[in-house]
């Protein structure tokens, strides 16, 4: 239970390990707790378990040890299809699907869950202009957007269903800085309207510093710190302070 | 006498070995695509089925023609009628093609789609017909394109097991040692040959995703 306001965290792990077969560790004893609504960036350079951590919340991975719950229930316990269902999940490579144009890929899940034409015509029009598409682009096919365009079609088709929680795994980081910080901005405003429990991958400190309620530092498959961001850019543990050195110039979120 | 003449002369029988020569290659291809895709498919879930299936089929491919037809006679049932014997040739023929396309396609698919597809919650029956078929269809049906050009041409030896269909008048041309004869049957066979090849080739390019 949430210490604050005594209702379950959002998402939970709980001594989480995760080993492949081969018996390589790559996730080691994370504890982590994300309360409902918040943004939380998993911060780490490559190769550090941010997607293996993601992967275990939608149980794209089972925990080899330990335990994660999302809305206070054991994924085991989840029926595997809801679980993902009231996930969205957005990857850096997208994974739109080719052959349907943007409002089939963005309306799959409502369709599957057997929406009524007019409700998912609707809602793909609602979730166009929040991602901010023009509604015209939605007759084309992915192949005919740029990256940015993508990107945030992949973001309108992870929260077509409308999930209370958003996995986000390095959503920005194959795009142009500019269309980048576009994206970034587009994101804050949607997280201001719509306040879903978002855990968020990069491993750009700009970014987390930019988009986080809270950052985690995971290094090397453990759990480093936990800070808000004015506290992550002071913290003295020297792994939190040489990931912060090593972008120079770098402050916390201007207000 | 020339073949057109010849051929012209004899159009009616031709029609009827033409349409014999098409059942022939049209069952094999059927049976082929009902068993082939389905264990193509399986051997992308079951990794360990993928030598031995493979295998087999590959295996199949090497037996010569001839020696297929004999190898199946005394196989009850089966050898009772020349054209059913005929049919289970060529369909073991033309499985390699559909088995190997077939995985061929379904594997070519972007993991990151899968990911994506996967992730959503979508099941994997939604995924095979909603995502990996479509997306790999156009290598599905080179398999099918290959496979039937295979067996237009060794449909034509069927007739030497009394199967019917165009090598009736290649057999018969070979031993009255007439061209014209052998002509006969070649050219209508070649010709379906090419007929399938182009249609099936058009078929693939529209459904390849660009
Ligand atoms: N299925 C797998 N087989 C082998 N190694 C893997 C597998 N999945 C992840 N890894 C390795 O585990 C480590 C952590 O991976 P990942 O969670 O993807 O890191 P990150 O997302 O932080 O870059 C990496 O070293 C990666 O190469
Ligand atoms: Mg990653």
């Amino acid at each position: 239970m949430n210490r604050y306001s005594g209702e379950p965290f959002a998402i939970e792990f709980r001594k989480v390990s995760y080993r492949l077969k081969n018996g390589r560790e790559l996730l080691r004893d994370l504890d982590l707790e994300i309360l409902p609504g918040e943004t939380l960036v998993m911060l780490g350079r490559s190769g550090s378990g941010k997607t293996t951590t993601l992967r275990l919340i939608n149980r794209l991975l089972e925990a080899s040890e330990g335990e994660v719950l999302v809305e206070g229930k054991s994924v085991s316990n989840w029926d595997v299809i809801g679980l993902r269902r009231s996930i969205g999940y957005v990857i850096q490579d997208i994974g739109l699907f080719p052959h349907f144009t943007v409002e089939r890929n963005i309306g799959l899940i409502p369709k599957i869950e057997g929406w009524p034409p007019a409700r998912i015509t609707s809602r793909i029009r609602e979730l166009l202009e929040l991602v901010g598409l023009d509604p015209e682009v939605a007759a084309r096919y992915p192949r005919e957007l740029s990256g940015g365009q993508r990107q945030r079609v992949g973001v309108a088709r992870a929260l077509a269903a409308d999930p209370p929680i958003l996995l986000m795994d390095e959503p920005f980081g194959a795009l142009d800085p500019i269309t980048r910080s576009e994206l970034q901005r587009a994101f804050l405003a949607l997280q201001q309207r719509l306040r879903k429990t978002v855990v968020f991958v990069t491993h750009d400190l700009r970014e987390a510093l930019l988009l986080g309620s809270r950052i985690a530092l995971i290094d090397s498959g453990h759990l480093v710190a936990i800070h808000e961001p004015e506290q992550f850019t002071s913290s003295a543990d020297p792994l939190v302070s040489s990931y912060v050195g090593a972008f120079e110039g770098v402050g916390p979120r201007a207000v | 006498m020339n073949i057109f003449h010849f051929m012209l002369q004899n159009r009616a029988e031709i029609l009827e070995l033409t349409g014999e020569h098409l059942w022939l290659v049209g069952v094999s291809i059927l049976i082929a695509v009902i068993i082939g895709i389905p264990l193509g498919i399986l051997i992308t879930r079951w990794p360990a089925l993928n030598k031995p299936i493979l295998g087999s089929a590959n295996i199949v491919q090497t037996i010569p023609s001839l020696a297929l037809f004999g190898f199946l006679l005394p196989v009850p049932w089966i050898g009772d009628r020349a054209g059913r014997l005929a049919i289970l040739a060529l369909t073991l023929y033309a499985l390699l093609p559909l088995i190997r396309n077939t995985y061929i396609g379904i594997k070519g698919v972007d993991p990151a789609i899968l990911e994506a597809g996967r992730g959503m919650g979508m099941t994997a029956r939604q995924l095979l017909w909603q995502v990996e078929l479509p997306l790999s269809a156009g290598v599905i049906i080179a398999g099918v394109r290959v496979a039937t050009v295979i067996c237009v041409g060794l449909a034509t030896i069927a007739a030497a097991i009394g199967a019917g269909g165009l090598g009736e008048y290649i057999f018969r041309g070979l031993a009255m040692v007439n061209n014209q004869v052998i002509l006969a049957g070649a050219i209508p066979a070649a010709a379906m040959a090419l007929v399938a090849d182009v249609c099936l080739g058009w078929l693939e390019k529209r459904l390849t995703p660009h």
